[in-house]
């Protein structure tokens, strides 16, 4: 299993949201499990925020893992208050069917 | 009293009547979830603030009967009659409880608190048949607002589906929500994003977020409307009240577009929607069965006052400001001494014939008129709420003398003088009660007379000319005329030999003290106190009462008073040198005095015969006629008169005085008033001078029985 680990900079807002999009779904293509580093992130906004549901969303239908490594007070706070703290741990699993996608 | 308490007092008592009201209103439609969650309301409201002002015998009563209405609510156990009687009289009891707050009791006296326990014994059948299943506890982030009955369903439930263009706009719909965090707590929140289409198709500056939230909080619909109204057209904003029903969460699911399946799952770990709920598919209301057949009225109009007015007071209740009536009552003193004084400015204006200065007052007259009429709109209420009691009156008396009896209740949003409305409860209390009680017969009796097994007891309110109207009209027997006239004769009111009493003036007689017709004494009337009080009361509020009645067919008490004791459109007219202010509202014309017809107490208006009396012979003012007479025609209760008077001084402005008790067997005098010019003017009773007019007139008409009829 190939792992890599991509670490974002820049804010997940919506000023950057096409590159980031891009550069997720590149990193995860390349890999089976894919670990995000998100401590530099110092805002996040409800774009940052589905970009990183769709990466998820797209790492469970592949039966891929995507775990965040590590992430700002401001990103595990936006998370919390989403209740998306347990669908961002979640493990790729053969059998269950993604909450996602019915 | 503690500030607070006393508020809490004045609350509780009408969430106490809102909880009554909504009570017999599910005697009637047991299917109406709608009001059960709104008694509900009313007594978790009450319970609620109890706890606040830490009064605990109301506390611990109100949450026992919670729990039962609870589980009413949850559709645990079913509405019969016998837990509607008993739900009423937990409301008698918590009034009464209430009354000793009032009081000032710390602790409750021995026997109500006996009295509580009783009844609570009795709730607790209701209350403990069953466990509470589990489905109906709320996920633990929830159970954290300990004193809420059912916490689940006491939050607000806001849907959130944010437009695809709306991070484009610049808004993000975090912020919206983190905003809303601000006015309550989140207790649950579910984020959602299945409107994302795959990676490849995701722009990532559209949105694809929704958000369903549990809130709870103390805020309004309009404030938390309100947190989102910079995205209103960039969102579908769908929010249900705390306490809403299975039926409004299945139908917002259908509107929502996510599959069916996953916003039930969502709302069931939110603990606001039940399996059970869910099975009962989209309209579970009417899985209820209907236990009181003999609530149910098939094709008889409803009694509909508490109905439609629960929802509209509820919206007018946040836009009311409670304010003490005696700061009121200074308020319209002050503006009838305002009356008092524009008038007299009026005058010396118009006297020094300055023409500036005239309509410089006369325009102040016109604001100062303005400003009477909305200070006295401020003390006028509606009557709905008065009669409104009378649900539960009828009710009750019903039951007891096991009569069937059905209250309607119309003009309920006639308006009369604040004073005007506490005073005449008990009056219509002892006329309503005279209906059931001797009115409507037994319901044999009335399915033997070929009429409707219910029996119908009528409240109407109208206004008409200055003066509100109050029937009380029942579909009765009618007045016993020969009971009556023998009961008169027995006790010497009468001479028995005088028998050429009309139907009417022998009705009349039902007014007069010790005077009863009811062979059986019951504990409801008939003890002969009682018209008589009425009639006493009613006049004491310058109003007139009267009696109509067919037989077989009903009766009418009809009840008339003045719309506001305090200050009136008057018609100043003169006499020599005095003047009188007759009330406009009763004015209908003016017209000359003919000289060929002022032998005769008739005149010809119009083809019209119209009796009249002079002031100047009324008063026995001296003095000769003037060469022209006016006669000012009014009205009364549906019969007009003539009032012939010298001259006619125009409309004025009249803040009534009253005359002192010295004055107070004087007829035809009303009050008194001050004229600007500091004269005092008397008020005329038009009442009591049309029935003098009317009186003179049928004697003249029965003595010469070929005149033509009169009224």
């Amino acid at each position: 299993m190939v792992s890599n680990c991509l670490v974002l900079s820049e804010d997940l807002s919506i000023y950057h949201a096409q590159e980031q999009k891009q550069l997720l779904l590149d990193a995860l293509a390349g890999t089976d499990k894919l670990e995000l580093d998100l401590s530099a992130v110092t805002d996040i906004d409800s774009s940052g925020l589905q970009l990183l549901i769709l990466a998820k969303r797209e790492a469970l239908q592949q039966n891929k893992q995507l775990i965040i490594m590590a992430s700002s007070p401001v990103v595990t706070e936006t998370i919390s208050f989403c209740r998306l703290t347990a669908f961002f741990e979640k493990q790729p699993d053969n059998t269950q069917e993604s909450a996602w996608t019915n | 009293m503690d500030e607070l308490i006393s508020v809490f007092i004045q609350e509780g008592r009408e969430q106490l009547q809102a909880m009554e009201n909504g009570l017999l209103l599910l005697e009637q439609n047991a299917d109406d979830h709608d009001n059960i969650n709104s008694i509900f309301r009313a007594a978790h409201t009450i319970k609620g603030s109890s706890g606040v002002i830490e009064c605990h015998f109301i506390e611990s009563f109100m949450h026992k009967v919670e729990n039962a209405l609870d589980r009413l609510r949850n559709g645990e156990i079913n509405v019969s009659a016998e837990l509607i009687s008993l739900l009423l009289r937990c409301c008698d009891h918590l009034a009464i409880l209430l009354d000793a707050l009032a009081a000032g009791a710390a602790t409750l006296p021995a026997a109500t608190s006996q009295a509580g326990d009783i009844l609570l014994n009795e709730l607790s059948a209701y209350s403990a048949a069953e466990p509470q299943p589990a489905a109906d506890h709320p996920q633990p982030g929830a159970a954290s607002s300990a004193d809420t009955g059912s916490p689940g369903s006491a939050c607000w439930h806001i849907s959130l589906r944010f437009a695809p263009h709306m991070l484009r706009g610049g808004m993000d719909p975090l912020s919206f929500i983190g905003f809303l965090a601000t006015l309550g707590e989140i207790v649950a929140l579910e984020t959602l994003a299945d409107t994302m289409p795959p990676a490849a198709d995701m722009d990532p500056e559209t949105c694809y977020l929704g958000f369903e939230i549990q809130f709870q909080s103390s805020a309004s619909l309009a404030e938390i409307e309100a947190v989102f109204d910079f995205c209103r057209d960039d969102c579908q904003l769908r929010i249900l009240a705390p306490d809403s029903k299975p039926s409004d969460f299945i139908a917002l699911i259908q509107a929502l577009p996510e599959d069916n399946q996953r916003l039930e799952d969502i709302l069931l770990r939110f603990g606001v929607l039940s399996q059970a709920a869910l099975a009962d598919g989209p309209a579970p209301v009417q899985q209820q069965p209907d236990p009181t057949p003999s609530a149910a009225l098939p094709g008889r109009p409803h009694p509909a006052g508490p109905s439609n007015q629960g929802g509209e007071n509820k919206e007018a209740k946040a836009r009311l400001i409670r304010v003490q009536a005696d700061k009121l009552d200074m308020l319209i003193d002050l503006v009838g001494e305002l009356v008092i004084a524009g008038a007299s400015a009026n005058l010396l204006a118009q006297r020094s014939g300055q023409g500036e200065l005239v309509e410089a007052t006369s325009v102040l007259s016109r604001l100062v008129e303005d400003i009477r009429n909305s200070a006295l709109q401020l003390r006028m209420v509606q009557i709905g709420e008065t009669f409104n009691r009378f649900n539960r009156v009828v009710r009750d008396v019903s039951h007891e003398l096991d009569k069937e009896i059905d209250l309607v209740i119309r003009g309920a949003e006639t308006e009369l003088d604040k004073s005007v409305v506490e005073k005449i409860g008990d009056p219509l209390m002892h006329l309503v009660r005279n209906s059931m009680d001797h009115g409507i017969e037994a319901a044999d009796l009335r399915v033997a007379a070929g009429k409707p097994r219910h029996g119908l007891v009528e409240l109407n309110a109208y206004h008409d000319s200055g003066s509100i109207v109050i029937e009380v009209r029942d579909d009765g027997g009618g007045l016993p005329r020969d009971k009556i006239l023998q009961k008169a004769v027995e006790n010497g009111m009468i001479p028995p030999t005088q028998s050429s009493l009309t139907d009417q003036e022998i009705f009349n007689l039902i007014w007069e003290p010790g005077f009863s017709t009811a062979g059986q004494v019951t504990n409801l009337s008939g003890r002969g106190v009682g018209l008589d009080v009425v009639r006493r009361n009613i006049q004491a509020l310058r109003g007139s009462c009267e009696v109509s009645s067919q037989d077989g067919k009903g009766t009418v008490f009809t009840i008339r008073l003045p719309l506001t004791l305090a200050i009136i459109d008057g018609f100043l007219v003169g006499v020599e040198q005095a003047c009188y202010v007759i009330p406009l509202d009763s004015v209908i014309e003016c017209v000359e005095l003919k000289d060929e017809v002022a032998e005769h107490n008739f005149l010809n208006l119009r083809g019209e015969i119209l009796p009249f009396l002079r002031l100047r012979e009324l008063f026995d003012i001296s003095g000769q006629h003037p060469a022209r007479e006016n006669v000012v025609v009014v009205k009364f209760a549906g019969h007009k008169a003539g009032i012939v008077v010298d001259q006619l001084l125009g409309e004025y402005q009249t803040v009534i005085k009253p005359l002192s008790t010295m004055f107070r067997n004087l007829r035809g005098i009303g009050g008194s008033t001050i004229l600007g010019s500091g004269e005092v003017a008397l008020i005329l009773d038009v009442q009591a001078l049309t029935q003098r007019i009317m009186q003179v007139a049928e004697r003249k008409n029965s003595r010469t029985p070929s005149s033509i009829s009169t009224s």
